[in-house]
């Protein structure tokens, strides 16, 4: 069987199981698989807060730029759990025993405003459209490879199947598709990394293989990646770095941006307890740790075996014949995601970092510059086909990926439609809207979301990773810290809310627009997104933290220069502190 | 709860104290021992690199499921001591 006919049968298969559990689940029960209708437990819900969690770019793109930077891209890995404790212990178990649906919604109760309920939407829309970018980036990355086309081709069938999908809507609220999804990701993504792990240290956790011998060296796996990396003009794998400053703030951003994300929050809202609030939030990180201790290994086994792959006899030895490639590189040549000119035209692939310090080696060798670019964000999907591992792994690996680009996007598309349709529309332009037009709102701002995704997911503003991260510094300035000032504190105000929401978010989209253009549209930028041009060397990436301060300084003093919020208000900020008399959650 | 002021603001200080200690080592893994410390964690070999590496790439990651963990085990006695636990 071709590879091809495999990957279409992991796939396929996949969607059918998701298909089936939607369908057994509603069909045997009224109430007890939606999470809304309680009962759940904690560990089922976890398992689907981590299918709703982990997208794109935790699944396909966050190894491969691990594996680019090493050390420093550490900040994907902490950013992106650190925020959960940040949930659990200042927003998931307040906003549990608040009891409403949206982020929009307790927004606009505490502040007691039409109007901070309309800003609260905005940064929603904002962030979520900015996320779903990157997931369409990689969602592209995925099928182009898979269906054997051209990226944008990719990005088209994408653009496609995450709509579908996201208008059966249905889908999403089911719990037990969620668990379902979780368990073909988990599994897509640990599979390759054990025999990978196997292979290179004899070690068949890949945690702990990371931090072990490399079979074919004796060396630490570290340290021969280090050197054989290093002999090629790169940066040392684990070498610490300079600008702390800027590590210290991306790695802030993206955990206060997990805390402020409408998609992940509102997955608390519908827990049975208050209690179950915090254990969901234990349970979620559980799950999502599976793969992001995973990552890591992956991303410097897949480095190591992609540097062996072109110099099978050794750095000092010449480079692989470009006539004699392995398969993969051929076929991800197909995508236009790995680009080969021969520069020197000895017909063989040198692969090194063109960097002044390095020029002298690479003439010395006949070297005329790096031959190889590989994308980033291929790095994950290619790693079983760079180890050589069976065909079932890889089309494994096609139907781990497709399900956490999908699930994440079209929870996303359905945070968006439902701000639009929902808080917006009948919120405040038109409450007497019938349920047909809220329906017909919803899928028309889904629509449009995609088209606009998919327009600017065809030149990202980064890999997909790097654009997800740019949504998290959105919502860590935006909604985060309304959030946080509204359950612990009794003194911020309307008008200090919305002062701190408009600032906070004015100034994180301008800066990161200076840098990666203006409402992403490539050649509109400023300044040239290079270290050299950031303030106080803070990448666009990073800047969602100073944001959050922002917002908060704002809305402290607006609201200390104007009137105490209502009694009612205050009183409301009391009963959210304790668990007690929670009840259900309440529709509108 | 308005009976119980006393009791409720004791309750509040009980949580805002734990969350307060739970911060400072989910700062101090990620911020000082990844980061900023680690320098001073250099010295530390663990698998061909350092201490402030592992920290970095997997052991702030083991400490955030503790200290979550830990503060939903904590708090549910916080919630019975005070009365306000849900039935």
């Amino acid at each position: 069987m071709s590879q091809f006919a495999i990957n279409i049968m992991f796939v396929g298969g996949s969607f059918l199981l998701y298909i089936a559990i939607a369908i057994w689940a509603k069909a045997g029960s009224t109430s007890d698989f939606y999470v809304a209708g309680g009962g759940v437990h904690p560990i089922t819900n976890g398992a689907a807060i981590g299918a709703d969690w982990m997208s794109a770019a935790s699944f396909i793109s966050m190894a491969g730029l691990i594996a680019a930077g090493g050390y420093a891209n550490s900040t994907f890995l902490m950013g992106w759990t650190g925020g959960y404790v940040l949930l659990a212990m200042l927003l998931a178990p307040y906003l549990r025993k608040f009891g409403k649906f949206t982020v929009p919604e307790f927004i606009g109760d505490r502040f007691y405003s039409k109007n901070a309920r309309l800003v609260a939407v905005i940064c929603l829309i904002v962030a979520s459209v900015t996320y779903v970018i990157g997931q369409m980036a990689g969602a592209g990355v995925a099928f182009s490879r898979f269906l054997e086309v051209d990226s944008t081709v990719g990005l088209m069938i994408a653009a496609v199947v995450v709509f579908v999908y996201a208008v059966m809507g249905g889908m999403k609220g089911i719990t037990y598709t969620q668990v379902a999804q979780y368990c073909v990701l988990i599994i897509a993504y640990t599979i390759p990394a054990v025999f990978i792990s196997l292979q290179l240290t004899g070690n068949p956790l890949p945690p702990l293989g990371l931090f072990s011998t490399h079979v074919d060296s004796g060396m630490p796996i570290l340290d021969k990646l280090n050197q054989v990396i290093t002999d090629l003009g790169f940066n040392e794998y684990t070498a610490d770095i300079d600008n702390k400053l800027n590590m210290v703030l991306f790695t802030l951003s993206l955990m206060i941006g997990t805390a402020g994300l409408p998609h992940v929050i509102i997955r608390f809202f519908t827990v049975p307890k208050v209690a179950d609030a915090r254990w969901s939030a234990g349970w979620a990180l559980v799950f999502i740790a599976l793969l992001y201790l995973t990552a890591p290994a992956v991303a410097s086994m897949a480095r190591l075996n992609l540097m062996t792959t072109i110099y099978p006899d050794g750095t000092a030895a010449e480079p692989i014949q470009y006539d004699e490639r392995p398969n993969w590189i051929k076929e991800w040549e197909i995508t236009g995601l790995i680009q080969f000119t021969d520069k020197n035209e000895d017909g063989r692939i040198q692969l090194y970092n063109d960097s002044e310090a390095f020029a002298p080696t690479a003439e010395a060798r006949g070297w005329n510059g790096n031959e190889l670019v590989v994308n980033r964000d291929i790095l994950v999907l290619a790693n079983p086909e760079i180890a050589n591992l069976p065909g079932w792994v890889i089309g494994l690996i096609a139907a781990g990926g497709l399900a956490a680009a999908l699930s994440t996007a079209a929870g996303l598309l359905l945070a968006i439609s439902s701000a639009v349709s929902h808080d917006l529309i009948k919120g405040s332009i038109n409450p007497a809207i019938t349920e047909k037009g809220e329906l017909l709102a919803a899928r028309i701002s889904m629509a449009v979301a995609i088209v606009v995704a998919t327009y600017l997911g065809a030149n990202p503003p980064g890999f997909a990773a790097q654009v997800v991260a740019l949504a998290f510094g959105i919502a860590a300035a935006s909604l985060f810290p309304a959030l946080m000032m509204g359950i612990f504190s009794k003194r911020v105000n309307n008008k200090g809310a919305i002062a701190g929401m408009l600032t906070g978010l004015a100034f994180t989209l301008a800066y990161i627009f200076v840098y990666k253009g203006w409402l992403f549209i490539p050649g509109t930028n400023n300044l040239a997104d290079t270290p050299e041009n950031w303030v106080l060397g803070i990448s666009p990436l990073s800047i969602g933290a100073v944001g959050a301060i922002v917002n908060f300084a704002v809305a402290f003093v607006v609201s200390n220069a104007t009137e105490e919020p209502p009694v009612e208000i205050q009183e409301l900020v009391e009963s959210v502190r304790y668990p007690r008399g929670a009840g259900q959650a309440q529709d509108h | 709860m308005s009976g119980h002021s006393y009791d409720a603001e004791a309750y509040w200080k009980a949580n805002l104290r734990l969350i307060f200690g739970s911060l400072i080592v989910w700062a101090l893994v990620s911020y000082g021992f990844a980061i900023l410390l680690r320098p001073m964690l250099a010295g530390i070999p663990i698998g061909g690199t350092d201490l402030g590496f592992w920290f970095a790439q997997q052991g702030s990651i083991l400490t955030f499921i503790a200290l979550i963990f830990h503060y939903a085990w904590r708090m549910n006695k916080i919630d019975e001591k005070f009365g306000v636990h849900e039935e």
